[in-house]
């Protein structure tokens, strides 16, 4: 996620064995797919979520490229791929009930990634960088 | 320095100064370097007192004529109810901005919301924006809209029977903006079907921009054509007439998927060309796309029902580069002169308004037909109230004569013998039989002549 | 407020039967649209409202009650130039000899209307400092738009096709890199130093031959004054790019600075902020460009030339030049907004337009020094005709930015812009203009004061503000999740 502005602090969830990129987007693991989607951290300082802007199924995403954007009502945010690979799923829930993105941002990801390369996961932060990385 | 617009006194200035910590007016300005402050006065004229300011406007409208309008092409001379006026004038519209305050900008919101409904109902489509600058940069913002719903195709068609002034903006933005836009050919005065076709079948065309009715008058049939443009993936973009889908077709009826043109036909005045109101409408699962402003419903605090922009955060403010559109300021308070006119008008009122367009123009094709020279363009086909004729004398005269003697602006010159005639409701059975006179006279005088 | 209206929409008003028109009879009604294909019409009718004259005018005279306009009372709205709008503009814009001009009609039959768009143009020339200008831009982010491509188009006459980037500012209006993206150029953002000032540090690194030119916004949107112009202004046509003005604030220049004298080659000026014409909520605005000596051939079609005939009389033209970047509007723009803006040069004259600015920055000025005890005051000294606080001094009470905007509409105020520009989280941008009197800004400072008491001492007071407005705080995201945009959709909607 682009620039996100921080303007609250409250504690947020983070979860250990998952990935995560200085854009506040987390990769969770399974084989060689990437379930992505924001962090909890991401979505309390977007506030309510109302639109999810997804790619469609078979694009090729790149690390640290576009793939999306989530809007609140006041402010929209970029989402940036933590990793590369060819989209095989997108989460067609959220385009109902953006809302559930708040609700828990790790059960409600956003796409799932044929990785194409997994070693890029070593370029990410885990669980404990991460919480330093907010400052939390 | 006492005038009218600025109510500090000397002693309200050296007061303000002293709170500022400011010894002078100039010092207020000392941040700016000193060889880049203006040291002399405009070279403009003194201020002039309000009786001056009328004097000098009305002599330059003396080197005005108005004129009754046999011509349209994108700006239609049509009859507007003086309430129009007269609530546009409100100074409560007039003077506020743009509705972010919602609390306090409900009659702003209330009626854009009403503007943004009854364009939903004229065109057939099920939302529209609450406003564009006029129907040429609408369509333009169309086909931009088209190609970023598209994602990975970025070639435009448009039509060879769209209004060339249309035309050019869209050109002007396509260049600039990256977009490869192609004509579609036309054929006897419409859209040549089969190079349509043709074109789509590439499967590389985000969207096709064609006229209803088109830049000649003709009401082209656009049967088949949406579904044809769906199975490829492509939108059918439809600029309209605004007064004219009182009776036509509308491009929901005809399946397209943007609607687009100039609102000036409902209840604006010409103007000289500005300012008018371009509308944008389109379905439901494009809404996301749409360029500009939006008002929704909701409720506030006190669960009343309320208006408000909405979808904000497609727009430049906070999407700055990735918003779906630059516009910011749009013609708001001359979408509140379609709303009004169409709340007064209704159904009935649009429906005699092209009753009286399409037998005025169909009377004077006629007449002017039983003259010698005069010949239809594009004979059988069908029109509502714009038409082209065939002229083979010398136009640009013949337009002089009816200008001097019926103060008659007697249609646009489109082609060397072709002439776009248009007539609307304030143009009278009479006009139009002292405007066959004069031309039966001019004619019948070349005879003379030769 | 009549309260059986207030809140109906025009739609729940309908009955059946009622009209609000009046048209001549047809004496030509063997001709009818029902003699067209009967594929071509309409099938179904549209559902407008059927309704009597009165109804009509009451419905929107109790609509424009729930409306503030600056007519209303002080408005002091950051980047919006809420200034007076003159009457005697309205009168004159009015005049039936121009508003029933067509735009296509014989040119000799428009001389006047062509003169209004001549003078108009030579005068804003004088203001700017600039060489010739183009009133067709329908608005400011129109003007921008076409600014821009008055830029590329330079850089591609010159085979010069490699300039796609374009510096923006990211204390920027919204409108700059969203004008430069529609015209197919990449943004590149500076960044502002600590003083609010573009950071020519880090400009320098920009600088390459890819870059087409540079937008700035003088005095920037934190109403400071661009100190270091003249050197920015040098870097960028060094390395060969041209230098765009935002004419968004030009109103403290009035009378003190012209953008053309200070290093700018293409500009647009708002005619709805700075040569007072309404805003109309939301529009029609008018945004022309001017440019500097070199660049007028780009201008964009139609352009209105000026001649002398056989007899020594002024002879006015509408030309289309050849290497214009082509058409951005139809006709000749918002012609109607022109009328307004030349009654307002013509009335002022510059014997009173050069007030303008040192007045409206002496409101600006004097509403800062006496508010900045109570409101955080991120960035000291002097500033031109807006400033910006970074919310309420004292942050502890958990009243943002966004409560003080809607309590001050309980006391009769319009709110300043609130979250622009970006730099400051509780950003509140304050602009009165060189109309409002010592008594008005007075008492709007009281105002500010009492609520930054409130915040104090009753904070719910103030977070659950507007009290006394036609309605409360609304629900945004409901209405963005629901997205009911027309009467159809509402009425498919029980709760509302």
């Amino acid at each position: 996620m682009g620039n996100t502005k921080l303007k609250t602090t409250t504690m947020s969830k983070i979860i250990e064995g998952y990935y995560y990129s200085e854009s506040h987007e987390y990769v969770k693991v399974e084989g060689n797919i990437g379930f992505v989607g924001i962090t909890d951290h991401a979505q309390h300082e977007l506030g309510n979520v109302v639109y999810v802007d997804m790619p469609e199924v078979d694009d090729e995403v790149n690390a640290g490229e576009e793939f999306g954007a989530v809007e609140s009502v006041k402010a929209a945010s970029d989402l940036f791929s933590p990793v590369s690979g060819t989209v095989v799923e997108v989460n067609e829930a959220l385009d109902d009930e953006p809302g559930l993105v708040n609700k828990d941002a790790y059960e409600n990801w956003i796409m799932k990634v044929e990785m194409s390369d997994a070693s890029e996961l070593e370029n990410l932060m885990d669980a404990a960088a991460y919480k330093a990385f907010i400052g939390e | 320095m006492s005038y009218k617009f600025f109510p500090h006194t000397e002693d309200d200035i050296r007061s303000m100064l002293n709170t500022c910590g400011e010894k002078s007016l100039d010092d207020l300005y000392k941040d700016i370097p000193e060889d880049l402050v203006l040291k002399k006065e405009y070279g403009l004229p003194e201020g002039l007192s309000e009786i001056e300011v009328r004097k000098f406007f009305n002599s330059l409208a003396q080197g005005n004529e108005t004129l009754k309008c046999l011509i349209g092409a994108g700006c239609y001379d049509h009859y507007s109810p003086s309430v129009v006026n007269n609530i546009v004038s409100r100074s409560e519209f007039l003077t506020s901005y743009t509705p972010y305050q919602a609390e306090i900008s409900q009659g702003t919101l209330q009626y854009i919301f009403e503007y943004q409904s009854m364009m939903a109902m004229l065109t057939g489509m099920e939302v529209s924006n609450a406003s564009m600058y006029d129907g040429c940069t609408a369509t333009a913002e169309a086909m931009m809209m088209a190609v970023a719903a598209a994602k990975k195709r970025n070639k435009v068609l448009i039509s060879a029977t769209v209004n060339p002034i249309v035309r050019r903006v869209v050109e002007t933005y396509a260049k600039f903006n990256g977009v490869v836009l192609e004509t579609i050919a036309e054929a006897d005065g419409v859209t040549d079907k089969s190079d349509f076709e043709a074109k789509v079948a590439a499967d590389d065309v985000a969207g096709v921009i064609v006229a209803a009715p088109n830049f000649y008058g003709i009401v082209e049939d656009y049967t088949g054509w949406a579904d044809f443009c769906h199975a490829h993936k492509t939108l059918l973009i439809m600029n309209c007439v605004a007064s004219t889908l009182g009776v036509l077709k509308t491009p929901g009826e005809w399946g397209a998927d943007i609607a687009v043109g100039d609102g000036q036909s409902l209840g604006i005045p010409m103007n000289f060309g500005g300012p008018y109101v371009g509308f944008l409408c389109t379905s439901k699962k494009l809404i996301r796309k749409m360029p500009g402003r939006i008002v929704g419903a909701t409720t506030d605090m006190d669960g009343k029902r309320t208006f408000v922009l909405t979808l904000q955060a497609r727009e430049q403010h906070i999407r700055r580069e990735k918003a779906t559109s630059n516009i910011c300021s749009n013609e708001s308070l001359m979408a509140l002169y379609v709303t009004v006119y169409m709340a007064l008008m209704g159904k009935e009122g649009l429906k005699e308004v092209n009753e009286l367009g399409y037998s005025g123009a169909h009377y004077l094709a006629e007449k002017l037909c039983e003259l010698k020279g005069f010949s239809m363009a594009y004979p059988d086909k069908p029109f509502l109230n714009e038409f082209a004729v065939k002229f083979d004398g010398d136009i640009e005269d013949l337009q002089n004569v009816l200008l001097d003697y019926n103060g008659v602006q007697l249609g646009l010159k489109i082609a060397d013998n072709t002439l776009l005639l248009c007539v609307t409701e304030t143009i009278s059975k009479d006009d139009l039989d002292e405007v066959v006179l004069t031309c039966k006279a001019y004619t019948e005088g070349e005879d003379e002549d030769e | 407020m009549n309260n059986t209206y207030y809140g109906k929409l025009i739609f729940e008003l309908s009955k059946p039967g009622r009209k609000g028109y009046s048209l001549p009879k047809n004496e030509l009604s063997e001709y009818s649209t029902a003699q067209l294909p009967e594929n071509l019409l309409r099938v179904e009718e549209p559902a407008l409202p059927e309704v009597d004259e009165l109804t009509v005018v009451r419905h929107y005279t109790n609509m424009s009650n729930n409306n503030f306009g600056v007519d209303t009372g002080f408005y002091p709205l950051g980047s919006c130039t809420m200034k007076y709008n003159p009457k005697i503009n309205e009168e004159i814009a009015a005049h039936p000899e121009f508003t029933g001009l067509h735009p296509l009609q014989n040119v000799e039959t428009v001389q006047g209307a062509l003169a209004v768009y001549y003078q108009l143009q030579r005068s804003l020339s004088e203001i700017a400092g600039m060489s010739e200008f183009t009133l067709n831009p329908f608005a400011g982010a129109h003007g921008e738009l076409t600014g821009l491509m008055v830029i590329r188009s330079y850089h591609m006459s010159r085979g010069d096709a490699k300039r796609t980037k374009i510096i923006v500012p990211d204390s920027a209006h919204g409108t700059n890199p969203a004008s430069a993206a529609v015209c197919g150029l990449d943004v590149v953002e500076v960044k502002s130093k600590p003083d609010g000032r573009v950071d020519v540090e880090d400009l320098k690194p920009l600088l390459d031959d890819t870059i087409a030119g540079m937008m700035m916004t003088n005095p920037n949107t934190l109403g400071l004054f661009e100190n270091n112009i003249a050197e920015i202004a040098k870097l960028v046509h060094d390395c060969g790019g041209l230098m765009y003005y935002d004419g968004a604030n030009l109103n403290p220049m009035l009378g003190k600075c012209r953008p053309g004298d200070i290093g700018f080659d293409v500009m647009h000026i708002n005619l709805h902020k700075t040569f007072s014409t309404p805003h109309g909520g939301g529009g029609p605005g008018s945004g022309p460009i001017g440019v500097r000596e070199g660049l007028e051939q780009f201008l964009p079609n139609p352009r209105v030339t000026c001649d002398f005939n056989e007899d020594g009389m002024v002879d006015y033209k509408i030309d289309m030049g050849e290497e214009s970047l082509g058409s951005i509007s139809g006709f000749l723009g918002n012609f109607g907004i022109m009328m307004r803006a030349l009654t307002y040069i013509v009335t002022l004259g510059s014997d009173n337009l050069k007030w303008v600015g040192p007045l409206a920055t002496l409101n600006a000025n004097y509403i800062k020094e006496s508010l900045k005890d109570c409101y955080e005051l991120p960035i000291e000294g002097v500033c031109k005709h807006e400033f910006v606080f970074d919310g309420l001094k004292d942050k502890s009470t958990g009243v943002t930015t966004l409560d003080v905007a809607k309590r001050l509409l309980d006391y009769g105020y319009h709110a300043p812009t609130i979250y622009f520009p970006l730099l400051f989280h509780q950003a509140l941008m304050i602009e009165p203009t060189e109309n409002e009197s010592k008594e008005t800004l007075d008492g709007f400072i009281e105002v500010m004061k009492k609520i930054a008491q409130e915040a104090k001492d009753d904070p719910e007071l103030v977070k659950t503000a507007p009290h006394t407005t036609p309605v409360r705080r609304l629900d945004d995201t409901k209405a963005a999740l629901k997205q009911i945009v027309t009467w159809n959709e509402l009425c498919a909607v029980e709760e509302l």
